[in-house]
């Protein structure tokens, strides 16, 4: 719907009553807030899990295990000691960057953050259907971080401390036999309390959208943000608590005795990767839908077009969403499952290529004939489809069984994956964050500086990541802290690929401090009458309560 | 918080301490657990101390939330609109505890079903973890030395008292919207002494099982598939309790019972779960065992 179709809005009353600091930020029941809260932690998570990814790019950098036997030796532990210890810690570390990346970076970032932030005021609602229990699902999700920091603090197996069996969790390696120290444990519950948030705030995300749309505002006219989250909500919702399911069997085989997935008494191993899949095939999903919403509206507001097959995109997504929870074995074809299984799982997998190329397409429709303007946000949307791409396209390569046996857990996955998520959801992300950076805070940011961030975080993931499809076609395994002297080149390269980032990282938080400093005043919609969406007719920030007037979508209004 | 000049039925919900408050309640019990099951930060293992005070503390926070809830609801801020929301809510919340049972269901089902297939005929014969599984459970489903329960003896008297007590919130509710108190007060005290009964019966059975819930793969599968409905039938009766308590100290109207209607549906939930339990995992392979 364009803005003029759009009544005005009177909410630019003086006397916005903010409540003081301790009750703002840590009894808050205010949508804007609580995603500026969920920002704040999704960036000091994600310091955290990009850390980790360092000290992995360092390790790999050359071969031998060189620089963390020297931090070994540092604490105090010397020859096979310190190295032992190095390959554990080398373990927990690729473990706990998984899960911190997934679970307290890019979930906070686009759903707690972005979709809170976003979702009321695209839809112009007041504020989230229950407001407490926003700030609940913000504030277990803390909790949760908390306990996996302290869980790789304490005693994992032996005298090693963390889990180091992959985010995957796997057992045995999870189970009594492989980890029976308290980490695991501790772990499992972090898990589950970030479920319980995810959960309530994926209830919160759906009777919003469902309840709480503009009077005029049908389902059908509704932004295509709004609709990526009401998919992840829902897919969060059914997938979460299979989850929780099988880390309570986990939790009660460690402790309990039970034999859920311990074949000594009849049990199964491969039932617990089933159940994780379950969750985890839908969970990736749950993390790319909300960058998709993002780079549709980037896409539709700097081509000063509407978006292209605006209905494809949304039942796109559903589809993608459906789709999603029939397709979880593909992670498995190697644990030696019928090749009729593998035959459905292979052509269900490829089926879901249809849909994300119906929202590739629609994005290239959109800017067909647009006047483009090669904004900050509009050059990391770029970005996003033209690497979102790369990576959908390795996926379809390992979705075929066959293939798939050869480069199951080999680098060649490991950059498939960091294709979608790194470059694809986390350029959806830094897209929104400058999208909206202005809305949010009411401040401009340096264009000069934005351009730096994309074009050097552009190269130095690709040359993090590119190579090791190299390296994956060529047998290289994922999860070894060493490596033939073969592999030397493009690990040396990837590592430099790291630095660069650094580099990028580094660039966009000297973006976020000029812009605290210098204060430029940010103006309501800096994009123009691309902008159609609620937000745009909102000053920047929003006043403290938006909308207490509702505002009124015309029924001739298209998208 | 410019508040007199809303013009829309939406609950803005004023700042709370509980979220807060429960998520560090979540650090304690988790922590707390962790500490009993392993022993950690000095404390030994088997202490169960610190998980029981998060477990209070939890329970503190759910009293005090639940308490605001219904202050606001007497307030009047649970509009129609607020009321549809909270509806909903609670449907998802619903939506998300069937997909938790059907994980366990899903372990039950592959175990039972495919516990030949594992090792047998079709694939992977050579993987001697399964070799090792299907020994464990005697090549067959309930493994041998499983002496099941007859399900047309305690178990169907418990679907009766779960049946009975489904008619019997029915009750209470259309009395309820009827203004008829008394008759919801007795048929929701009914309600709840049923389902008190059902837990009873539930552990008087579990006192009689043929089989344990460690060491072997039916009883970890039975006991916590039957075990977490039965948290979920205590959970569901304090809900009715709670219903009980306030309709008999004057809370709730013929028009407005939106945490008794809640807790029906909750109940129901409960009760279709456990006739799922009853046919598949009491009946079928009671009857396919030829007993």
């Amino acid at each position: 719907m364009a803005m003029d179709q759009v009544s005005t809005v009177h909410d630019d009353h003086a006397h916005d009553h903010k409540p003081g600091f301790f009750t703002r930020w840590f009894l808050s029941t205010n949508h804007k807030d609580i995603g500026t809260l969920y920002l704040v932690f999704a960036i000091i998570a994600g310091i955290v899990g990009y850390t980790l990814s360092g000290i992995i790019r360092l390790e790999l950098a050359q071969p031998g295990i060189g620089p963390l036997t020297s931090l070994m030796e540092f604490f105090g532990y010397s020859g096979d000691q310190a190295i032992e210890h190095a390959k554990h810690f080398y373990n927990v570390v690729i473990t706990y960057h998984g899960l911190i990346m997934i679970f307290f970076m890019v979930m906070p970032a686009l759903i707690g953050g972005f979709g809170n932030w976003f979702v009321p005021l695209m839809i112009g609602a007041p504020d989230m259907a229950f407001p407490r229990m926003n700030n609940i699902s913000f504030w277990l999700t803390v909790a949760a971080f908390i306990m996996a920091c302290i869980s790789m603090l304490i005693p994992g197996t032996g005298q090693f401390l963390g889990f180091g069996g992959g985010w995957v969790l796997y057992p045995p390696l999870s189970s009594a036999t492989g980890h029976p120290g308290p980490s695991m444990d501790l772990l499992i519950l972090s898990l589950h309390t970030a479920g319980i948030a995810s959960i309530l705030g994926a209830i919160n995300f759906i009777v919003t959208i469902l309840n709480m749309r503009a009077p005029g505002m049908t389902l059908h006219k509704m932004p295509l943000f709004a609709w990526s989250m009401l998919v992840t909500a829902v897919l969060l919702l059914l997938a979460l608590p299979v989850l929780a399911g099988a880390l309570t069997m986990l939790l009660t085989d460690r402790n309990f005795g039970s034999q859920f997935f311990d074949p000594s008494g009849g049990g199964d191993p491969i039932m617990f990767q089933h159940l994780f899949w379950f969750f985890g095939h839908p969970e990736v999903y749950i993390m790319i839908l909300p960058a998709f919403g993002i780079i549709s509206h980037i896409v539709s507001t700097f081509s000063n077009k509407p978006v292209f097959g605006y209905l494809g995109m949304a039942y796109a997504m559903v589809s993608i969403g459906a789709i999603g929870f029939i397709v979880w074995a593909h992670h498995m074809y190697t644990v030696g499952m019928p090749v009729d299984m593998k035959a459905y799982f292979v052509a269900a997998t490829m089926v879901i290529a249809v849909p994300t190329g119906i929202k590739i397409f629609s994005w290239i429709a959109t800017m067909w004939g647009g006047s483009i303007d090669f904004s900050v946000p509009m050059v990391w949307a770029i970005g996003f489809i033209f690497l979102f791409t790369v990576g959908g396209v390795t996926g379809v390569v390992l979705a075929n069984a066959g293939i798939d046996h050869i480069l199951h857990d080999t680098y060649y996955v490991v950059a498939h994956f960091h294709y979608v998520l790194s470059l694809g959801a986390v350029f959806g992300l830094f897209a929104g964050w400058y999208y909206w950076f202005e809305k949010m805070f009411g401040v401009k940011y340096n264009k000069g500086i934005g351009y730096a961030h994309f074009w050097t975080m552009f190269i130095g993931s690709n040359l993090l990541f590119f190579p090791q499809h190299f390296l994956g076609l060529n047998g290289m395994p994922r999860r070894y802290i060493d490596y033939a002297d073969a592999f030397s080149t493009w690990h040396f390269w990837s590592s430099m690929g790291y630095a660069v980032t650094l580099v990028a990282t580094l660039i966009f938080f000297v973006g976020v401090i000029e812009a605290a400093v210098r204060r430029r005043k940010g103006v309501s919609n800096p994009w123009g009458e691309g902008a159609t969406t609620l937000e745009w007719t909102l000053p920047s920030p929003p006043p403290f309560h938006q909308f207490n007037e509702l505002p009124e979508v015309k029924p001739q209004g298209h998208h | 918080m410019a508040h007199d000049e809303v013009k829309h039925d939406y609950h803005l919900v004023n700042p709370s301490p509980w979220p807060l408050l429960g998520s560090m309640a979540m650090v304690v019990l988790a922590v707390g657990a962790v500490t009993y099951m392993k022993g950690l930060f000095g404390i030994p293992e088997g202490s169960p101390w610190l998980m029981l005070i998060g477990l209070g503390f939890v329970g503190y926070v759910m009293f005090g939330w639940w308490r605001e809830v219904i202050k606001e609801s007497k307030a009047g801020d649970h509009t129609p609109v607020v009321s549809i929301g909270l509806k909903y809510g609670m449907v998802l919340f619903i939506a998300s505890e069937i997909m938790f049972f059907v994980a366990w269901f899903w372990s039950f089902f592959e175990f039972a079903i495919f516990h030949g297939a594992r090792v047998g005929e079709t694939f992977d014969v050579a993987n001697p973890l399964y070799a090792e599984a299907l020994q464990a459970v005697g090549g067959q489903w309930p493994p041998a030395g499983v002496e099941l329960f007859d399900p047309f003896h305690l178990p169907l008297m418990n679907t009766l008292v779960l049946l009975l007590s489904g008619t019997t919130v029915t009750a209470a509710h259309h009395a309820l919207q009827h203004d008829n108190r008394k008759t919801a007060i007795n048929m929701l005290a009914i309600t709840v002494l049923l389902g008190i009964f059902f837990t009873g019966l539930q552990v008087l059975e579990y006192s009689h099982a043929g089989f344990s819930y460690d060491g072997t793969l039916y009883g970890s599968a039975f006991f916590m598939a039957t075990g977490f409905h039965g948290a979920h039938v205590v959970i569901g009766t304090i809900f009715l309790a709670v219903c009980l308590i306030r309709l008999m100290t004057g809370g709730m109207s013929a028009k407005k019972h939106l945490g008794f209607e809640f807790a029906a549906w909750y109940w129901h939930f409960v009760d279709v779960v456990w006739l799922f339990l009853f046919a598949f995992v009491y009946v079928i392979p009671y009857l396919v065992l030829g007993h």
